[in-house]
């Protein structure tokens, strides 16, 4: 291991300052060494995964044929449907909202552009309870409609999901949006207020050609994550009508027991998702991006009454929307008995196991991550040196590595696993290793970028300062590389952890009696009917998670800000 | 309601004690600029001189003080209602729209122009030596050739004051006295007296022989103003010899 080279290798790079290119190459290569394993871990569990569908099945399906399937042809055709219906619906209702919000200079702005952060940070779950909440047959909105004597909203369905989707990507929109308004130089607003332009020739000439360029990143994101959406679809859909792939890869599995059905579907969906994710990377989609709370540009508009009432509609409607099921999730939660509820013992050990699987999936996260990005590094091609193209190949293989579970979901990596330790051992014992290495997986992209570009600005800045110090091995670790990481690696650990306490993928298929997590506790009080019990669980689950996002969002914002 | 009228003389600019905070920088600026002159701003950087600027422009309000344009109070006017045009250092221009469109903005916001306007974009783009760049996009042009669309942009506006935010900064000498004589010439072909030039410039070199006086700026505040010459020879004030460089020996 390089912890036990590294003093060593500096001790002699000090007493020869002469000779410290083959320190310098050990170091490198150590780097690369540890940076390689960690990839090749974390890419053998998820094509592992793959490759356990395809011996489960035994032979490869052919495509032709799973087309001609009128039910798999159902399902990828309403996945599809969904997914465009809520990228359209949310990229429609976040432009007006992001002119609003850029214009505005309202007390409170701050706030609402934190609101806006929030539907990422909420656990899925609770995010579908909300929404029934507000939207349901008993919910808020069709209390209203009865009492006007009008019918009461179906929620479940597409208009359910699509509602739901919206809910949760409709914000993000907005702030892609906003923040390609941000990129708009200071000069631009100023000229514009210089020459009294009108409001709709500064949305003509300033505001859409900036808004132009966030659009293909945030509609294929905001497409991607529909297409994979599992938890919302999983609540709010019903039948084969409105299934999506991932649900039903769950489906086959969970209650089926159809194997090669669910391989197929795993595959489709394996396809689908890095044609997107193909095509978004292409369009400068960051599926990992949109953190801040965006600058604080000064614009100098002419007045228009038009406009500012326009705006504060917008404004209002857009905040009521997003604001309210965060509020029934609190109403609801309150009038749950939560005493109750936190001293009992199912709880208290969903609890605790949810806690230990999330600290575990971090931590696994952050050391592979680190790793990966520390290797990264290593391969950089030196400004003095002619960049090769195998340092190069090897940093982009490493990259994508980083993101492949972007392109394979948890299910189906859940599937894989599920179908494979079958063969061999109780999958329901293994369950908790294979949950937490998932959700260990689906942290590192997001990790990758919170860390990653802290890590590469250091080090291009001190790279060759330390290389002439020969600062190798621990030393170059502990002095240079650890205080670039410290504070993103604290702020990527809580991200870590928020994802791996809200996610429902994986623990679906390996959740028992015996292995319980808060999010599943709660889809089981749901699936009973429990309804207060789900109310006031998803508000401790939606706390928990809150509060972790609430810390990364601002200790993010204090780094930029230093930046 | 009418305009209070400027208790001292009609200058092009004046700043009455203007006060504004930021940073931990207490700036003051008082200051007149006459109608006709060319005054150059000097100074170490975060000494205030973009602020300065800023507050002339209507960018940044004062905490207190007054601001005075051609005898006006325009303290409380928009950016838009005071007669001045500003150029400034970079992104004078909108990268997606051509030449020809970018001049047009300084007299149709909206882009909807006449014959006789079409004609006076063309005409403003001759005389800064770009004829025929009407098609061109900013990213194929050079620096220099960006900043003389914006110039352009700002002599066709037709307003008596023009505010410089080091808009050359980024040109090599040669380029820099040739965007300097430009203006000279653009400035002394106005049909009504000579434009009123406010200039903030990194170097002291740009003043000599256009402008006709200098204020030196140090920690928000002007330290010292006087003719061009005086100002850059001067060896008695320490903070102009210590930004100049001229302690000892002569540039």
């Amino acid at each position: 291991m390089a912890a036990g080279d590294g003093p060593a290798l500096t001790g002699t790079a000090r007493l020869v300052p002469r000779a410290p290119a083959m320190t310098r190459n050990a170091d490198r290569r150590i780097r690369i060494a540890i940076g390689c394993a960690a990839a090749a871990v974390l890419a053998g569990f998820l094509v592992g995964a793959l490759a356990a569908l395809l011996l489960a099945t035994g032979s490869l399906p052919a495509v032709a044929s799973l087309l001609e399937d009128g039910y798999i042809r159902a399902i990828v055709g309403f996945t599809l449907e969904q997914a465009l219906l809520s990228t359209a619906l949310s990229i429609l209702g976040g432009l007006p909202l992001a002119l609003a919000l850029h214009r505005a200079r309202f007390p409170g702005r701050d706030w609402v552009l934190r609101l806006f952060l929030l539907p990422q940070a909420l656990p899925v779950l609770v995010g579908a309870l909300a929404v029934i909440a507000i939207w349901g047959r008993s919910g808020v909105v069709s209390d209203a409609f009865a009492a006007l004597g009008l019918p009461r909203l179906d929620v479940y369905g597409l208009p359910g999901i699509l509602i739901a989707h919206v809910f949760f990507n409709l914000p993000l929109a907005a702030r892609l949006m906003l923040a390609g308004l941000d990129r708009v130089p200071a000069e631009s607003w100023k000229l514009a207020g210089q020459i009294a332009m009108p409001p709709l020739a500064t949305f003509r000439i300033v505001e859409w050609p900036a808004i132009r360029t966030a659009l293909p990143g945030a509609a294929s994101l905001i497409f991607m994550l529909c297409v994979t959406s599992f938890t919302l679809v999983l609540i709010l859909g019903g039948g084969p009508g409105a299934t999506t792939l991932e649900v039903a890869i769950y489906q086959a599995l969970r209650y089926d027991f159809d194997p090669a059905r669910a391989v197929s579907l795993a595959l489709l969906q394996i396809a689908l998702t890095a044609a997107i994710l193909l095509a978004a990377t292409r369009l400068g989609g960051d599926p990992a991006g949109g953190f801040g709370l965006g600058g604080d540009a000064r614009r100098y508009d002419r007045k228009s009454r038009a406009r500012d009432v326009a705006d504060r509609t917008v404004l209002v409607l857009g905040i009521a929307f997003v604001a309210a099921p965060f509020v029934a999730v609190l109403v609801a939660g309150l009038r749950a008995n939560l005493a109750g509820l936190v001293v009992q013992d199912a709880v208290q050990r969903a609890a605790l196991t949810s806690l230990c699987v999330a600290a575990a999936a971090a931590g696994l996260s952050l050391v592979l991550s680190t790793a990966v990005l520390l290797a990264m590094e290593a391969l950089r091609p030196t400004a003095a040196g002619a960049a090769g193209t195998a340092p190069a190949l090897a940093r982009h293989t490493l990259e994508t590595t980083g993101s492949l579970v972007l392109v394979v979901p948890p299910i189906v990596v859940g599937a894989g696993w599920f179908l494979a330790l079958r063969q061999v051992t109780d999958v329901f014992a293994a369950a908790p290793y294979v949950v937490v290495a998932t959700n260990a997986a689906m942290a590192v992209p997001f990790i990758v970028r919170i860390v990653g570009p802290a890590l590469s600005e250091e080090a291009q800045r001190t790279r060759r300062l330390a290389d002439s110090l020969g600062l190798f091995g621990l030393a170059r670790l502990r002095i240079v590389d650890w205080p670039a990481m410290r504070a993103p690696l604290g702020l990527a650990f809580a991200f870590a952890l928020a994802i791996s306490l809200g996610d429902l993928g994986a623990i679906a298929l390996f959740g028992s009696q015996d292995f319980v997590t808060l999010p599943y506790l709660l889809l089981q009080r749901m699936g009973s009917y429990r309804t207060s019990d789900a109310d006031g669980l998803a508000l401790i689950l939606g706390i928990l998670c809150l509060g972790l996002m609430t810390l990364a969002e601002r200790g993010f914002a204090r780094r930029r800000r230093r930046a | 309601m009418r305009a209070p009228v400027d208790p001292g003389r009609t200058a092009a600019l004046r700043l009455d004690d203007v006060r504004f905070a930021h940073d931990d920088l207490a700036m003051r600026f008082d200051l007149t600029v006459e109608e006709g002159e060319w005054l150059a701003l000097i100074g170490p950087s975060g000494a205030g001189k973009s602020t300065l600027l800023d507050i002339a422009a209507g960018f940044v309000a004062p905490d207190a003080g007054r601001v005075w344009i051609g005898g006006a109070d325009v303290t409380d006017a928009a950016p838009a209602e005071r007669p001045l045009t500003m150029v400034f250092q970079e992104n004078n221009l909108f990268a997606h729209l051509d030449v020809f469109r970018n001049v047009a903005l300084g007299i149709a916001p909206n882009l909807r122009l006449d014959a006789k306007q079409r004609r006076a974009v063309s005409e403003a783009l001759e005389r800064v030596g770009l004829a025929g760049f009407e098609k061109r996009r900013p990213a194929e042009m050079s620096g220099g050739e960006r900043q003389r669309v914006a110039l352009a942009r700002a002599f066709l506006r037709g307003r008596p004051l023009l505010l410089l935010d080091e808009p050359f900064a980024a040109l090599g000498p040669a380029l820099r006295r040739e965007m300097l004589a430009l203006i000279e010439t653009l400035r002394r072909a106005r049909t009504d007296a000579p434009m009123t030039v406010l200039m903030v410039t990194h170097h002291p070199e740009d003043a000599v022989g256009h402008a006709d006086r200098v204020a030196f700026l140090e920690n928000g505040e002007i330290v010292v103003e006087g003719a061009t010459d005086d100002i850059l020879s001067d060896r008695t004030n320490a903070g102009v010899a210590r930004y100049l460089g001229t302690t000892s020996s002569d540039r």
